[in-house]
């Protein structure tokens, strides 16, 4: 399955997970509470310079993550240029960037072994109210087993429905594709009892 | 216990798998994604603590880094982004779509489709809007306008949401655990 960390490696790979995500809520926490727009384009510049030291493509992979932020940024410049308030337009607008582009810095620099990793350490207090590492960690890999299985019964579904029918699918998929996925679902529950349960 | 496992799993990989839906454009650019459909599935189906624990699994691979949300989207970025509100949302929303399936005793089709606009609608535009509120720093009567936009796709949803729940509580009594 692919994962939106970067295949082009740079230094901040190498640096442990749990110390890049410190850093990102300490930066975000800093980034809400500056309230000066030109403080917050100096933020929004060092953020986007720690993202160029990955290179071209870095930088643009990186960029393209903040496309699904246009129509709020449109939203928000429109309505501060109606109130004739551009001060505050500018400093939401750039905090949203800032912050957005930070996370998406740590995302694409982290491999998904390290996020699960981190994830199964920092769930380990949860044990005291019964929810154990292990079980969150077999949670995570079936539902990423999941996917693939269900998009593939989407599929032969869609094929068989086609061939009976010109009429478009659509929602009439999902019964059957739930149905089927339950009974797998049920199967895998009986294998891991089989094979001991599952922790 | 191993079954209680792989439905949550099931139903977190299915609230992805909604996510590949190409999202309907309703005239005025607004997107209409299937993926909120999963959430009150998991409510519906799973009951209140599991559909509620089938989201957070979701919520925790889209942070991890899967660009498993709908439009392709993922990773920690969207927790900073405008629409927080909606992700906090979705795991209380299947929550409360859960627990009025499993109080309120009456057809399943009737207290589906009502857990589904209470948990769904009601309780996601609550939170959904104060995300967008705090993060634009605008008021919350300023942003409300916005939520109407989503009402057309959101009770069509409902609906399906009411329809399927039925659908499995026919065929697979045994699968709906809010009613088990």
């Amino acid at each position: 399955m692919l994962t939106l960390t970067s295949p082009h490696r740079i230094w901040a790979h190498r640096l442990p997970a749990g110390a890049k995500l410190a850093a990102l809520a300490a930066t975000t926490m800093v980034l809400f509470s500056l309230t000066s727009p030109l403080t917050l384009s100096l933020a929004l510049a060092a953020i986007l310079a720690l993202t160029a030291t990955g290179g071209k493509d870095f930088l643009t992979v990186a960029l393209k993550s903040l496309r699904p932020l246009w129509p709020f940024l449109l939203i928000v410049g429109l309505w501060h240029f109606w109130t004739d308030d551009p001060t505050g337009g500018a400093v939401v607008i750039q905090r949203l960037l800032a912050a957005v582009l930070a996370a998406t810095f740590v995302t694409m620099t982290t491999s998904l072994t390290a996020m699960i990793a981190l994830i199964t350490r920092l769930s380990r207090p949860l044990a005291l109210i019964g929810l154990r590492p292990a079980l969150l960690a077999m949670a995570v890999a079936l539902t990423i087993r999941f996917i693939p299985v269900m998009l593939l019964q989407v599929a032969t579904i869609r094929d068989a429905f086609r061939a009976r029918s010109r009429r478009r699918p659509g929602w009439r998929l999902m019964v059957p594709v739930l149905l089927i996925t339950l009974d797998d679902a049920d199967r895998v529950a009986e294998a891991l009892r089989a094979r001991g349960g599952a922790g | 216990m191993e079954k209680t496992i792989t439905h949550i799993a099931l139903f977190a990989a299915l609230i992805a798998a909604l996510g590949f839906v190409p999202s309907m454009m309703l005239p005025g650019g607004v997107p209409i994604t299937a993926q909120s459909l999963g959430i009150m599935l998991c409510g519906t189906i799973l009951g209140s603590w599991r559909g509620a624990l089938a989201v957070l699994l979701f919520l925790l691979l889209v942070a991890v880094g899967l660009p498993v949300l709908s439009g392709g989207r993922g990773g920690l970025g969207v927790f900073f982004g405008p629409s927080v509100g909606f992700l906090i949302g979705f795991p209380v929303a299947a929550f409360v779509a859960g627990l009025v399936v499993e109080r309120f005793r009456a057809s399943i089709l009737l207290s589906a489709g009502a857990g589904a606009a209470l948990g769904g609608i009601v309780v996601l535009y609550i939170l959904g809007a104060t995300g967008w509120a705090l993060m634009l720093d605008k008021t919350l009567a300023e942003v409300q306008i916005f939520l109407l936009a989503f009402l057309p796709g959101d009770l069509i949803k409902v609906v399906l949401a009411a329809l399927i729940t039925r659908a499995v509580a026919q065929m697979r009594p045994e699968a709906l655990l809010s009613r088990a």
